[in-house]
């Protein structure tokens, strides 16, 4: 008899135990379903020397201090109707670009280590143009100097004019007589600074800031530049095996009987 | 008059706390006072340390980050605090969205409405296991997983940096205490306040209770944001020494026949006294 009421209180016990990590289950997952909504799109521009997203949003403990230094009231901090992670900084570079202070007064109040001050400083010293807030990206259907009109606002803007943001200057095929002057964009040097974005005249930007890792797109270890001598280098050292063996690639070349079907 | 300010000590001083420290946080940030800067995340007092929110960074850790040093030891001396006057004095003398609820909950008096329509019935240790659930979210999720849908985050970062939508949902958490569930948010949900629970429970300063004085009149029963602590009242002389409690102290404004009041716990003696 004992032993029986002990197993339905056992049972009982269970019952409640399971009941209550069914509660956490679904309580859990809605919730996390509804973080994930207000978690950051990749398309959001972070201040300098943010680290990497999804490193960022983990360590950026949402003090408001970079907002708060920032002299030119470019960056804020996210609400719900900004779709990316509340409570974490961005800025929109249309409206508000960041103009590079030399003494990255943003970085240097971050207490939580989110904005990371040494990838900002070369041989200790700091240097704001080595940030990497996005990339600019330039549309070359709205930008009216790729339409033979004269405009360089984006170049004469940035503040690495000349490395950043170059001109190229085309043939205008369609007057025979004229340069379209183009600006064309440094990906490596370029700071993410949005001051083109700020500058362009176009009625919606023609010349964007994207964050590195959308913009950029990537080829591939298995392709190798033969004439830069430090790349072809990668040949002897690369860990990547070839999916085909050597002599059956030559076996299979001179085997035309395989190229048939059976 | 006095005797209208004088039922409403404790209410008036901590309604003052908390204003200003919102207002140093908002004079920071509007004309750069450095009395308090940043938010309640995380805070630098008069330029020279850090005190951040302990449970954020808890998240933080479980997310996969360690903090960095001035984060924790901020979040240390925070703890520390709380651990020494009662964790959730946070609750009743700082966090703002305190002011929003309590609002709510006079309000619900006021209206009659706590009889009429607490038809639903949810256990308030639920919170425990909200708390639990936001350090595994962070694990999960790998980010913090309380601080990216936390009501109390929004309504302090609205205040100081500006709202967007965020008083929506500050707005809900007003209605669901108002409409659906007497002390809903604080008293049964926000892992924040549970938090804060466990890190007071062996605080220092407490309520005592004085049945001899007590006339069973009930008024603390009905402003006590958690009225389970107050098992003891109407009983036997005892401290209230639940982490449950927010040291709010609206009990001892409340009580006519002073059988409620502040007493540091004494370490020694606190065995006799019980
Ligand atoms: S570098 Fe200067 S302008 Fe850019 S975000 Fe930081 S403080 Fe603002
Ligand atoms: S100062 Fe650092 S921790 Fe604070 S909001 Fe800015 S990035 Fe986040
Ligand atoms: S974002 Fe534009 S202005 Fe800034 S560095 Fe890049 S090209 Fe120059
Ligand atoms: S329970 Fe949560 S919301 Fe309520 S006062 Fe405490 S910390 Fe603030």
């Amino acid at each position: 008899m004992k032993k029986v009421q002990e197993d339905s209180s056992r049972r009982a016990a269970l019952k409640t135990m399971l009941r209550g990590a069914g509660l956490m289950g679904l309580g859990g997952a809605a919730w996390g379903g509804v973080a994930d909504g207000l978690q950051a799109s990749e398309l959001t521009i972070r201040p300098p020397a943010a680290l990497k997203e999804a490193e960022f949003v983990k360590a950026c403990i949402r003090c408001g201090s970079c907002v708060e230094a920032c002299p030119y009231d470019t960056l804020a901090l996210a609400t719900p109707d900004d779709r990316t992670a509340i409570g974490t900084p961005y800025f929109k570079p249309r409206t508000t670009p960041c103009y590079l202070c030399t003494d990255a007064p943003c970085v240097k109040e971050c207490p939580s280590g989110a904005l990371d001050i040494g990838k900002i400083t070369e041989n200790d010293l700091l240097n704001i143009n080595k940030s990497k807030m996005g990339v600019a990206v330039v549309d070359q259907n709205s930008c009216i100097a790729f339409w033979g009109i004269q405009c360089d606002a984006c170049y004469r803007a940035c503040p690495l004019l000349g490395e950043a943001i170059n001109l190229k200057f085309e043939r205008n095929d369609r007057t025979g007589k004229h340069a379209i002057i183009e600006p064309v964009v440094n990906r490596e040097l370029c700071t993410g600074c949005g001051l083109c974005e700020h500058a362009c005249i176009t009625e919606k930007p023609s010349i964007v800031i994207l964050p590195v890792d959308i913009a950029n797109g990537k080829a591939g270890s298995h392709y190798i530049k033969s004439w830069d001598k430090n790349d072809e280098k990668r040949i002897n050292t690369t860990k990547e095996k070839s999916a085909v063996e050597a002599n059956t690639a030559e076996d299979y070349l001179n085997d035309p009987e395989s190229l048939f079907d059976d | 008059m006095i005797n209208i300010i004088g039922r409403n000590r404790f209410l008036i001083i901590r309604r003052s706390v908390q204003l200003l420290i919102i207002l140093a946080f908002v004079a920071s940030s509007r004309w750069g006072w450095s009395v308090l800067k940043g938010n309640l995340s995380s805070a630098k007092v008069l330029d020279s340390f850090y005190l951040a929110d302990p449970f954020a960074v808890l998240q933080m850790f479980f997310s996969g980050f360690v903090a960095s040093s001035d984060l924790i030891i901020g979040a240390l001396i925070v703890l520390l605090f709380y651990a020494l006057v009662g964790g959730r004095a946070f609750c009743s003398w700082v966090c703002p969205l305190n002011v929003v609820t309590e609002t709510a909950a006079w309000l619900r008096r006021k209206l009659g409405l706590d009889t009429t329509t607490d038809n639903i019935r949810i256990k308030r240790n639920i919170r425990y296991y909200v708390l639990i659930l936001s350090l595994l979210l962070s694990f999960v999720l790998a980010y913090a997983a309380f601080e990216v849908v936390s009501p109390i985050g929004m309504l302090q970062r609205g205040l100081i940096f500006g709202f967007g939508m965020g008083w929506a949902v500050a707005l809900s958490v007003f209605l669901f205490d108002l409409v659906v569930l007497k002390n809903g948010w604080c008293g049964h949900f926000c892992p924040l306040g549970a938090f804060y629970s466990l890190a007071g429970k062996l605080a220092l300063v407490e309520i005592k209770h004085n049945v001899d004085n007590c006339t069973d009149c009930m008024n603390c029963f009905r402003v006590c944001p958690e009225p389970q602590i107050l098992k003891n009242v109407t009983k036997k002389t005892s401290l209230i020494d639940s982490g449950e409690c927010t040291n709010c102290g609206r009990c001892i404004d409340l009580c006519e026949d002073d059988a409620l009041k502040f007493v540091l716990k004494n370490l020694k003696n606190n065995k006799n006294e019980n």
